[in-house]
C-alpha cells in the first residue's frame, strides 16, 4: 500500500526525467558512434573513431586541464565556504537564518551578471587598477582578467554558496556539548576540531567539493568570459562541436565521457555521505 | 559578419536556445504563414508587418544566434518549417549542395535589378541562381588612433604588436576569421586546406596567443571604447559601432588583404510558400527596405539605390561605409571548406590548449 503510494508520487518526477534527461543522454550516448556527415549532418554509419579522438592527447590534455581548474576552484571554495559555515554555525541561533540568507543572495541573481561583474572589477580600466591608482600606485599592474586565475576567481565565487549551505547543515546540528566534553577530556581547540568537528561535518565539505567540482568542470560560460575565450575547457569544447563545428557526434563523444567523469565523482559522494550518515564517533 | 543582435549574452541565449530549439522549431512547422528564420535585429522591426500589409499574407519572424543554429535545424527538419532564411554565404553554398535551396525566379524579383552587378557575380553563386546577398563587408583592423603610434596597416601589427600594444590586442573567436588573420598574413588563400600551411598558420596564431589580451567576437568594439584594447580584429561593420561612440576609432584593412564575407538570403526547397518567399526577398531588396540596414545596423548593402540614399554625413562619419563595390570584390570571399572544416576546429582546439 505504503510502495503504491510512493510509486504514485513519484511518477511525475519521473516521467520528467525520463522523458527530458534519460531520452536525451540515450541520444547522445548513441550519436557518440555515428560519423558526421561531410555538410555537418550525420552519417549513420557505426564507428568508434570520436570515442578515440577524445583520449587523443591534445584533447586529453583539456580534459585533465579542465579538471585541474575544477579542482583547484573546488578545493579554494571548500576551504572558505567551510570557515564560512562553521562561523555562521557558531552564531546565535537567532541570527543564523539572516546570516545565511546575506550568503546565498547573490545567488538569486544571474548568472551571467554576477560573471561580469568580475570583468568590471578586474579589467585593465576597472574598479580594483582604479583603486590602485587613486591610493597613488603608479606603475602597470599584472594582467588580472583573462588568465586561468581569473576563471577560478568566477568558478569559487559562483559555486560557494553550495559549499556554505552543504556544510552548514551538519555544522548547525553538531550538538555543542560534544565538543566540550572532547576539551573536558583534555583535547586542544585544534584536536577537539580535527578528530571530533571535522570527522562528523565530513559529508558536507565532501558533497560541497563534489558540487563544485562537476558544476566546473562543464562549465564554458565563466572560461569564455573571465578566460578570455582564451581557454577551452570541456565545456567550450563540446559547445564548439556542437554550436560551430558541426560536428555532433564527437560533441557526444565528449559529453559521455564528462558525464562519467561527474558520475564517478557523484557516486564517490554518496558513498562518502552514506558512510557519513551513520554519525558519531568511530 | 553576424549583427548587432550577438549581444555578449548571445552564449547564454545559445545555451538556452539549444534547449528550446527543438520545441519552437517543430512548433513552427505547423503553421502555414511564411517563417522568415534572421538573426535578431538584422532587419527593421517593422519589416515584416509592412510586408504582410502590403501582401496580405501573415509573415512571422523567428529567430536564429548563429548561422551553426539555424544550420542544425534545417538539416535536421530538412528544411521543413522555414520558408526563407538569412544565412552567411559559406552555409548558403553547403545548402544549395545538399540540395535544399529552392532555385531564384527572378521574374519574381524584380527588384533584383536594383543589385550592384558585382553582387550578382558572388563567386559561391553566380548569377543568384538560389542566394540574394542581404549586406557584405570586410574584416580588418580597427584602433584607437588616438593611443596607438602610427597608423597600422598589416596583420602582424596585430599578430607581433609592438611593446606597446602587447595584451592591448584581440582577435575575433570564430574559426574562419581567427584562421583568416593568419592565412592573410602569410598571404595564402582565406580557405586554405593545404595541412601543411594550416600547420605554419596555426605556430603562428600559438605565437600571436601571448601577446593577446582576448578572443573576442562580441565585445571587442567596447574594449576598445574603454581602453582595455587599443587594437583589434574586427568586422566592418562592428568598428562603426566603437566610430559611432568615440570618433578616435579608425578601421583600415590591412595591406595584405581582407575576406569578402557576405550574408545572403535564401528560399529553402521545402518552403510551401515559393511565390509569397520570392515576394519577400523582393520586399527586403526594394531601395527603402534595404536602406533600413546600412542605416541602423552600419553595414554596407550590396543594393544601388539604397547605397546612393545614404546621408552624406553617415559616410564621413563611417568611412568604411563609402567601400565601392570593386574594393569589396578585391578580397577573396570566404568559401565553405567542406571536410576541412573538421581541420580548422581541431587547429583553434590546438591553439587554445596551448599556453
Amino acid at each position: 500500500m505504503q510502495d503504491r503510494k510512493s510509486l504514485f508520487l513519484m511518477t511525475p518526477a519521473l516521467a520528467w526525467l525520463t522523458a527530458f534527461m534519460v531520452v536525451p543522454c540515450l541520444l547522445i550516448l548513441t550519436l557518440a558512434f555515428f560519423r558526421r556527415g561531410v555538410y555537418g549532418g550525420i552519417e549513420y554509419t557505426f564507428t568508434l573513431e570520436n570515442l578515440r579522438l577524445v583520449i587523443d592527447p591534445l584533447y586529453a590534455w583539456i580534459f585533465l586541464k579542465s579538471a585541474w581548474i575544477a579542482g583547484l576552484a573546488a578545493l579554494i571554495a571548500s576551504v572558505i565556504g567551510y570557515a564560512a559555515a562553521f562561523a555562521i554555525a557558531a552564531l546565535p541561533r537567532r541570527n543564523q537564518p539572516l546570516v545565511l540568507f546575506f550568503a546565498i543572495l547573490p545567488f538569486w541573481s544571474n548568472y551571467l551578471v554576477r560573471t561580469y561583474a568580475w570583468i568590471v572589477l578586474l579589467n585593465r580600466e576597472g574598479l580594483i587598477v582604479g583603486l590602485a591608482r587613486g591610493l597613488g600606485y603608479e606603475g602597470e599592474l599584472p594582467a588580472m582578467l583573462y588568465t586561468e586565475t581569473a576563471v577560478v576567481i568566477g568558478l569559487v565565487y559562483n559555486y560557494l554558496p553550495f559549499v556554505i549551505l552543504a556544510c552548514y547543515a551538519p555544522l548547525s546540528r553538531l550538538n555543542p556539548e560534544i565538543a566540550e566534553a572532547s576539551s573536558d577530556l583534555g583535547a586542544s581547540g585544534w584536536t577537539t576540531f580535527r578528530r571530533v568537528i571535522l570527522p562528523m561535518s565530513f559529508t558536507g565539505l565532501a558533497t560541497g567539493f563534489v558540487f563544485v567540482f562537476v558544476l566546473s568542470i562543464g562549465n564554458f560560460v565563466t572560461p569564455a568570459l573571465l578566460g578570455g575565450g582564451q581557454f577551452q575547457m570541456v565545456g567550450n569544447l563540446v559547445y564548439a562541436q556542437f554550436l560551430t563545428a558541426n560536428d555532433w557526434p564527437f560533441g557526444a563523444a565528449i559529453s559521455m565521457v564528462l558525464i562519467a567523469v561527474m558520475m564517478l565523482f557523484l557516486t564517490l559522494q554518496t558513498f562518502v555521505a552514506e558512510r557519513g550518515s551513520g554519525g558519531g564517533l568511530r | 559578419m553576424k549583427g548587432k543582435r550577438l549581444s555578449a549574452f548571445a552564449l547564454a541565449g545559445a545555451m538556452s536556445g539549444a534547449l528550446a530549439s527543438g520545441l519552437i522549431s517543430s512548433g513552427a512547422a505547423l503553421a502555414d504563414p511564411l517563417t522568415v528564420s534572421n538573426w535578431d535585429g538584422y532587419m527593421a522591426p517593422d519589416a515584416i508587418a509592412k510586408f504582410n500589409e502590403a501582401s496580405g499574407n501573415t509573415a512571422e519572424l523567428v529567430l536564429h544566434a548563429t548561422n551553426e543554429e539555424i544550420m542544425g535545424k534545417i538539416i535536421a527538419s530538412g528544411g521543413k518549417g522555414y520558408d526563407v532564411v538569412f544565412v552567411s554565404s559559406p552555409f548558403a553554398e553547403v545548402l544549395f549542395q545538399m540540395g535544399l535551396t529552392e532555385p531564384l525566379d527572378h521574374a519574381k524579383i524584380p527588384n533584383l535589378a536594383n543589385l550592384y552587378p558585382e553582387a550578382t557575380e558572388l563567386k559561391h553563386d553566380p548569377g543568384n541562381t538560389f542566394s540574394v546577398p542581404y549586406a557584405w563587408g570586410t574584416t580588418g583592423l580597427c584602433y584607437r588612433s588616438d593611443l596607438v603610434e602610427g597608423t597600422p596597416d598589416s596583420w602582424f601589427n596585430l599578430l607581433a604588436p609592438v611593446d606597446a600594444l602587447k595584451g592591448k590586442v584581440t582577435m575575433l573567436a570564430t574559426d574562419r576569421w581567427l584562421l583568416g588573420a593568419g592565412f592573410l598574413a602569410k598571404g595564402y588563400s582565406v580557405n586554405e586546406t593545404d595541412p601543411a600551411k594550416l600547420a605554419e598558420v596555426r605556430d603562428l596564431l600559438i605565437a600571436a596567443k601571448k601577446t593577446l589580451l582576448a578572443y573576442d567576437d562580441t565585445t571587442f568594439y567596447s574594449k576598445l571604447v574603454s581602453g582595455e584594447a587599443l587594437l583589434v580584429e574586427a568586422w566592418d561593420g562592428w568598428c562603426n559601432y566603437g566610430i559611432a561612440e568615440n570618433a578616435d576609432i579608425r578601421y583600415v584593412v590591412p595591406k595584405e588583404g581582407s575576406d569578402l564575407w557576405a550574408d545572403t538570403m535564401v528560399i529553402l526547397k521545402a518552403s510551401e510558400n515559393k511565390d509569397a518567399a520570392h515576394a519577400f526577398i523582393n520586399f527586403i531588396l526594394d531601395a527603402e527596405n534595404h536602406r533600413w540596414a546600412a542605416e541602423n545596423i552600419l553595414y554596407k548593402v550590396p543594393n544601388k539605390p539604397a547605397m546612393e540614399g545614404l546621408a552624406p554625413e553617415l559616410l564621413t562619419q563611417f568611412p568604411n561605409m563609402a567601400m565601392t563595390p570593386s574594393e569589396l570584390m578585391a578580397h577573396e570571399q570566404l568559401r565553405n571548406v567542406g571536410e576541412a572544416q573538421r581541420d580548422y576546429s581541431r587547429i583553434v582546439s590546438e591553439i587554445m590548449a596551448s599556453n
